[in-house]
């Protein structure tokens, strides 16, 4: 299965970001999309997610149109990470866990017997099933992160969407998330993520997609894709190349 | 796994029977609990009770059908602050916020103003709120704006703004002698004039509203979070918004057209009940619903019962409510922030 975006041209009903955008997901693969601020990575990721109509060309989900599916059937395939937020009511964590199981409800319903298990096994599966009954509000940021993967999880999708997942994460619960994001992969999930550190897409990505000002730069498997010339241009800005020698290893500096 | 919801629904019940049995026995005809619950019980099995016509006249003419309707009002406006405050993201928000009270207030007052009869009035606030409501978000929806929720709070803001200009001009135009005392009384709210002729139109809207919106619990949950975020959770936001707006504002009218504009209840009693059961509307709603009951019952009989003169509500509402509300901010901060 994939999500692909033909020709599209993204934006807002008083504002064009971005145009003639090809871009494709596949289930099992994880792409990074990279690219400056306000260079249009949110509003292509929505425009993926069915938030946002695309002003020309279409989105298209399992071969069909998006515009097909209905908002529940959606929901049902692709879920969605946003930036980690507090909210307004202090819900528990498994409440919101549970959130992600509305998709599979009727309208009227509350979540049932086995809905509690799969939110349950979300939870265990990213070692916070100990937060159940902590109100969200009152755990950390790295644990809201995690909390809203659980959730993204519940929704037993085929791909997960996460806008800017390490953006307001120390050092240690990135890597976390990196780690996570590759274990997603391997369970089949497809897995496509935004973040303003290179390094970052070649931890965790398969292919990086590189947008500046609505345009694609490039786009391809990480290791030829992310390269200092790209990086440069990318960003106009300087960027320095690392090599651990023992591993090989390679890591991008700016500046 | 989460905390239990008992006591604090334990504790609102308790809330609401000392609310009744005060509201019963407190006044200026004193009437014994005993004498309460031999007429109520009589009049469920049919039989004549044992007590003076009297004490039954009390019970079941003038305070009965009072206390019914100080707890179904307290209820509505209770149930429909909880899921404005949800549906709007935001714990100041109150039952008024789309206009329903202003535009209750503009038909009311008019009603008056053309000097129709009790009944007629009534209609006139409930259609008036409804109507507002209805305005409110037909404009909100026409503004194209990526935040539609800020759109249609001010929307509600700018629309009562002006229904109050109107409600303004009416009194302006009224009758100083005959008229206006009878606005100024209808606008601080009282449930002085309830009888029995008023609990059926009561009832039913507010119940009907009140099914609604528990029926709609979980999804009220999902609407709570971020637009963008409850859609992808698979939650059709506009239509679901559509529904809680006109059943929220269902019982809010209903409740104004009986007892005139009575703020606070709305805003003050969600808080309440949230930090008694925590924020699942599973549990907020009923919660909410039977404390603001309670919480009207004991405000109503203060309202007939402090004063040689009876007090009106809204008044009384707002000088309990406020310091009350200005101890919650101090205190339950964790339970929104």
């Amino acid at each position: 299965m994939n999500i692909e975006g033909r020709g599209l041209t993204i934006g807002y009903p008083d504002r064009t970001v971005g145009s003639g955008l090809d871009v494709a997901l596949s289930t099992g693969e994880v792409l990074a999309l990279l690219g400056p601020n306000g260079g249009g990575k949110t509003t292509l990721l929505k425009t993926l997610l069915g938030l946002l109509k695309p002003k020309a060309g279409e989105v298209r989900l399992g071969g069909k149109p998006l515009d097909n599916y209905s908002i529940r059937e959606r929901a049902r395939v692709v879920a969605y990470v946003p930036q980690v937020h507090i909210s307004t009511f202090a819900f528990t964590v498994e409440t919101v866990v549970l959130m992600g199981r509305t998709a599979h409800g009727s309208l009227f319903s509350r979540p049932s017997g086995q809905d509690r298990a799969v939110a349950q096994a979300a939870l265990e599966r990213f070692g916070i099933a100990a937060l159940a009954s902590r109100p969200y509000t009152m755990i950390s940021g790295g644990e809201r992160q995690l909390v809203l993967l659980a959730r993204a999880l519940a929704q037993e999708p085929q791909f997960i969407v996460l806008d800017e997942p390490t953006a307001s994460l120390d050092f240690g619960n990135q890597g976390k998330v990196m780690r996570e994001i590759r274990a997603l992969a391997k369970s089949g999930h497809g897995v496509l993520f935004t973040t303003h550190d290179p390094n970052h897409a070649l931890r965790a990505a398969d292919r990086a997609y590189l947008l500046r000002e609505g345009t694609r730069i490039a786009d391809g498997p990480v290791a030829t894709v992310l390269s200092r010339e790209q990086l440069e241009a990318l960003y106009r800005a300087t960027v320095e190349r690392l090599t651990d020698r023992a591993s090989g290893a390679v890591a991008f500096l700016p500046g | 796994m989460t905390r239990s919801a008992l006591p604090g629904l334990a504790i609102a019940t308790a809330v609401l029977i000392a609310g009744l049995l005060l509201a019963f026995t407190v006044g200026r005809y004193p009437v014994s609990l005993g004498d309460i619950l031999t007429v109520l019980l009589a009049k469920l099995t049919g039989q004549t009770a044992d007590v003076s016509t009297a004490v039954q006249s009390v019970v079941l003419q003038v305070r009965g059908p009072r206390v019914l309707a100080a707890a179904l009002v307290g209820a509505a406006l209770a149930v429909a602050g909880t899921a404005f405050q949800g549906l709007f993201r935001n714990p100041l928000v109150s039952p008024d916020i789309l206009g329903a009270s202003s535009g209750a207030a503009l038909g009311a007052v008019t009603g008056i103003f053309f000097s129709l009869g009790v009944l007629a009035i009534q209609a006139f606030a409930f259609v008036g709120g409804l109507v507002a409501v209805a305005a409110v978000y037909v404009i909100g929806s026409a503004v194209r704006a990526r935040d539609p929720i800020l759109v249609l709070v001010l929307t509600g803001v700018v629309v009562g703004a002006l229904l109050g200009a109107g409600v303004g001009l009416v009194k302006y135009l009224a009758d100083p002698y005959n008229q206006l005392p009878a606005m100024t009384f209808w606008l601080l709210g009282s449930l002085a004039a309830a009888n029995v002729s008023d609990l059926l139109p009561l009832f039913g809207p507010v119940a009907f509203g009140t099914v609604v919106l528990v029926a709609l619990r979980w999804r009220m949950n999902v609407m709570s979070l971020p637009e963008e975020e409850a859609r992808s959770l698979g939650v059709s936001t506009g239509p679901l918004r559509v529904a809680i707006v006109a059943a929220a504002t269902l019982t809010t009218s209903a409740s104004v057209a009986t007892a005139g504009i009575i703020g606070w209840v709305g805003l003050v009693v969600p808080h309440l009940a949230r930090s008694l059961v925590g924020p699942d509307f599973a549990r907020l709603l009923p919660t909410a619903a039977i404390l603001g009951g309670g919480y009207l019952l004991v405000i109503d009989t203060l309202a007939r019962t402090a004063a040689e003169v009876e007090i009106p509500l809204g008044i009384l509402t707002a000088v309990v409510g406020t310091p009350f509300f200005i101890w919650l901010l101090a205190s339950m901060q964790r339970t929104w922030s």
